[in-house]
């Protein structure tokens, strides 16, 4: 990407109308994550490759952390057979932020079998990030075997249930959900009756006006349920979240960048760091998407978003792997 | 001399399968099944429905570069994750039908037909 590409995109960020609705965004970018900045209640992203010129943007009182996600560690197949390198690519581009993320959210399939040394290698490579502080949901990938009592003792020591759990920075509330345990044959994603219960008393004592970031993989929006892209349940949480003013969701699961704005709430999804999947419907199924390896970084940087649903839908295409 | 054996012999073999088709193993000699083997392949069971006799013994064999299951929705049998071509095996012992899907990716469903 050029440098004439990246002042266009940072110019349509500021100028996208977004702010007008007066709801929270997130724009997406690809390859290896989102770099959100909490302003003023209007939670704005930017593209890795923009992270580097954020120097002196970020403010006393607001708050930045970045999103990755679906690191799939141990995959080994043509889509990409060095997911540890991308995974190192990306928390490069972490560190070399000017304004350091405050902490991490880590939105799932952190291994690709649920192996340990699978999740032993990816807590080496983030150590070398400067975030300190990654707060993570599981991903289906996590999960598998055991119903999540491993990832549970490796990162979810203080959560509730499956894993759930909620906290606060600089005055916006986060709430992390596990939406990939007891999926049902012919299903989507599930919250599950006693998770939603705990989330609605964990709102309840809210003031409206405070920020809401809620993170899970699957996607909390109806993205595409002919492959499962969908939570069955996430209405239900999503009213528990009606009276508040800016309502973010950042998810995984899709391997792609997508966003959504919904009244109070905007949806968005990530890229993986690992491999790309395709647009929806427009593959056989959302298996890893093959692409010659010298295209892969480039390829985990280019996200089409032209499924666009809803009002409006931001996200800017990039290329920061390479 | 060497037709007369020949003969013998096929006719030998012939009549053992007839006699096999009226005892107990009547059902496996009359309909062989189609398929005892599900593939799995782009997020799908091929044959999504397979119809087999009573002690069929089914294997799935992944074939995804994708982690998945075969779980049975009544738990009647329950397949470990299988990585890319790995295999599962489960023997049908009683008739029913058998609905079962991926745990991992629940929009796959199949179902084995046990008569």
């Amino acid at each position: 990407m050029t440098a004439k590409s990246k002042d266009e995109l940072l110019h349509d960020h500021n100028h996208d109308g977004v702010d007008r609705r007066g709801f929270l965004k997130c724009m997406a970018w690809a390859g290896t994550g989102a770099f959100c900045i909490m302003q003023g209640g209007v939670l704005k992203s930017y593209s890795m490759s923009q992270m580097a010129q954020m120097a002196g943007k970020v403010g006393a009182g607001e708050l930045s952390f970045v999103q990755i996600s679906d690191s799939h560690m141990g995959f080994n197949k043509a889509a990409n057979p060095d997911v540890v390198g991308t995974l190192k690519t990306a928390v490069d581009k972490v560190n070399a932020l000017s304004t350091p993320a405050e902490f991490m959210l880590h939105t799932g399939d952190i291994s690709h079998l649920s192996k340990p040394e699978e999740f032993d290698s990816v807590d080496q490579i983030l150590k070398d990030a400067k975030p300190k502080d990654i707060f993570y949901v599981p991903g289906e990938h996590d999960m598998l075997n055991d119903d999540g009592k491993q990832y549970l003792e490796r990162y979810g020591k203080n959560t509730k249930g499956a894993g759930w759990y909620s906290f606060d920075k600089k005055g916006v509330h986060f709430i992390g959900l596990v939406n990939v345990l007891n999926l049902k044959a012919g299903g989507l994603g599930t919250l599950g009756h006693d998770q939603l219960e705990w989330m609605e008393d964990d709102v309840k004592h809210l003031k409206s006006s405070t920020p809401i970031v809620v993170f899970a993989h699957i996607p909390l929006w109806s993205v595409y349920p002919e492959w499962g892209w969908g939570t069955e349940d996430s209405a239900q949480a999503l009213a528990y979240l009606k009276k508040f003013g800016s309502v973010t969701v950042l998810n995984g699961h899709i391997h792609q960048t997508m966003q959504k704005v919904e009244g109070n709430v905007t949806f968005h999804t990530a890229a993986s760091t690992a491999f790309p999947q395709p647009e929806p419907g427009k593959a056989p199924s959302p298996g890893p998407m093959k692409v010659p390896a010298e295209q892969l970084k480039s390829v985990l940087g280019i996200t089409d978003v032209s499924y666009v649903h809803g009002q409006h839908a931001l996200a800017v295409v990039d290329s920061s792997l390479t | 001399m060497s037709t007369a054996v020949l003969f013998a012999t096929t006719f030998g073999v012939g009549f053992a399968g007839l006699r096999a088709g009226e005892g107990n193993l009547s059902a496996a000699a009359q309909q062989k099944p189609d398929a005892t083997e599900v593939k799995i392949d782009n997020f799908s069971f091929g044959p999504a429905e397979l119809k087999v006799p009573v002690g069929t013994t089914v294997t799935w064999t992944n074939r995804d570069d994708i982690p998945h299951t075969a779980v049975s929705t009544d738990k009647t049998f329950k397949s470990k994750v299988l990585d890319t071509d790995e295999k599962f095996s489960f023997t049908f012992s009683k008739p029913g039908t058998y609905e079962y899907f991926c745990s991992i990716h629940p929009k796959m469903t199949g179902k084995v037909v046990v008569q």
